[in-house]
């Protein structure tokens, strides 16, 4: 894929790519706010993993929860995606050779695959079993999967920090 | 504690059998910094969460002690898990955090943080009834349950920021 390798190191070595990888502070800057953003994505999206598994707030309906907490967890994805995208770019190359790095966006892309199938056909009939503490078990699966997903991102997150170093 | 105790003590800390096997075996640490920030990541939503809530941008169907109650009985054990971890990273290199002024910052925030969460419990606790009227309709308990949201909110950003610091700041 020629156009695509002249793409990454188009914007590798774009001025902004220049200024984070040269700066003292601001790459520590930017992978702060990713730590944080990430930390707002996996920590909330846990609460409507853990209803949907039955474990926490089963009192309350499955929409309530995902009403109260998704817009928070959405907000934090955006920022997670921003970040994230500017911290890639100041390192494309080793990034994409990171095998880490790779599994992480894939893991993140069956993270959203996990949900979408959640919400496009478990959820149909959501309003006939929300209620309930125990939920079917396409639901239940959807919130373990969730929980898996998200923790192995956490971890492939980790992991790029010590094997970029080299090189 | 001076400057040479405290080098010391870094030094027979990471001489220990536990440091040593922290240190030489290659997938420890980062396991231990994965569970770790899994656990500030159940720490910080929940305390986000609610203090959210108490700037009702988040879950207004829901009276404030409600969302106290739901999220900060779960803030102990994991702290718990926190402290743990936290202390094994410590041991495998003890002078990454102790010889660091950013751990420092990072653990003067945290006690700021677990006070704010430890006092709204206990208020919850102790006052369960007048805890339970919509504090909205107070304009004193409006203003101090925002003001302490606001100062939650800063001081956990700072934990999280001063935590990737600690990195950045190790002395040689």
């Amino acid at each position: 894929m020629p156009h695509f390798a002249d793409l990454i190191a188009y914007v590798e070595h774009s001025a902004l790519a220049d200024n984070i990888r040269e700066n003292d502070v601001l790459f520590p800057l930017i992978e702060s706010v990713h730590v944080l953003a990430i930390c707002l994505v996996v920590g909330s999206i846990l609460a409507v993993d853990l209803r949907l598994l039955g474990l926490a707030s089963v009192h309350r309906p499955v929409s309530r929860v995902t009403h109260g907490i998704l817009p928070l967890t959405w907000c934090a994805f955006v920022v997670a995606v921003g970040s994230g995208g500017l911290l890639f770019i100041s390192n494309a190359t080793k990034y994409l050779g990171n095998g880490y790095f790779i599994a992480k966006i894939f893991l993140i892309g069956a993270a959203g695959l996990n949900m979408m199938i959640f919400h496009g056909i478990s959820a149909k009939d959501l309003p006939r079993w929300e209620n309930g503490p125990r939920l079917p078990f396409p639901a239940r699966l959807a919130g373990g999967l969730s929980i898996l997903l998200w923790v192995a991102v956490v971890a492939c997150g980790r992991w790029i920090g010590f094997t970029m170093q080299a090189g | 504690m001076s400057d040479a105790v405290l080098r010391d003590f870094c030094k027979w800390l990471a001489a220990t059998p536990l440091s040593e096997m922290i240190q030489t075996t290659g997938w420890i640490i980062p396991a231990l910094q994965t569970i770790h920030i899994l656990g500030v990541a159940v720490l910080f939503s929940s305390a986000i969460v609610l203090d959210l809530r108490i700037w009702r941008l988040l879950q207004r169907d829901v009276p404030v002690a409600e969302v106290a109650r739901r999220f900060i009985p779960v803030m102990w054990p994991v702290l718990l898990i926190l402290l743990i971890t936290g202390s094994l990273l410590i041991i495998g290199e003890p002078r990454r955090s102790l010889l660091n002024t950013t751990f420092y910052l990072k653990m003067a925030l945290l006690a700021v943080a677990l006070t704010l969460t430890g006092a709204l419990q206990w208020w919850l606790s102790s006052a369960p009834e007048a805890a339970d009227k919509d504090w909205e309709r107070d304009r004193g308990r409006r203003i101090a349950g925002r003001l302490a949201a606001t100062v939650s909110i800063l001081v956990w950003c700072g934990i999280l920021f001063a935590g990737r610091w600690i990195a950045y700041t190790q002395v040689g």
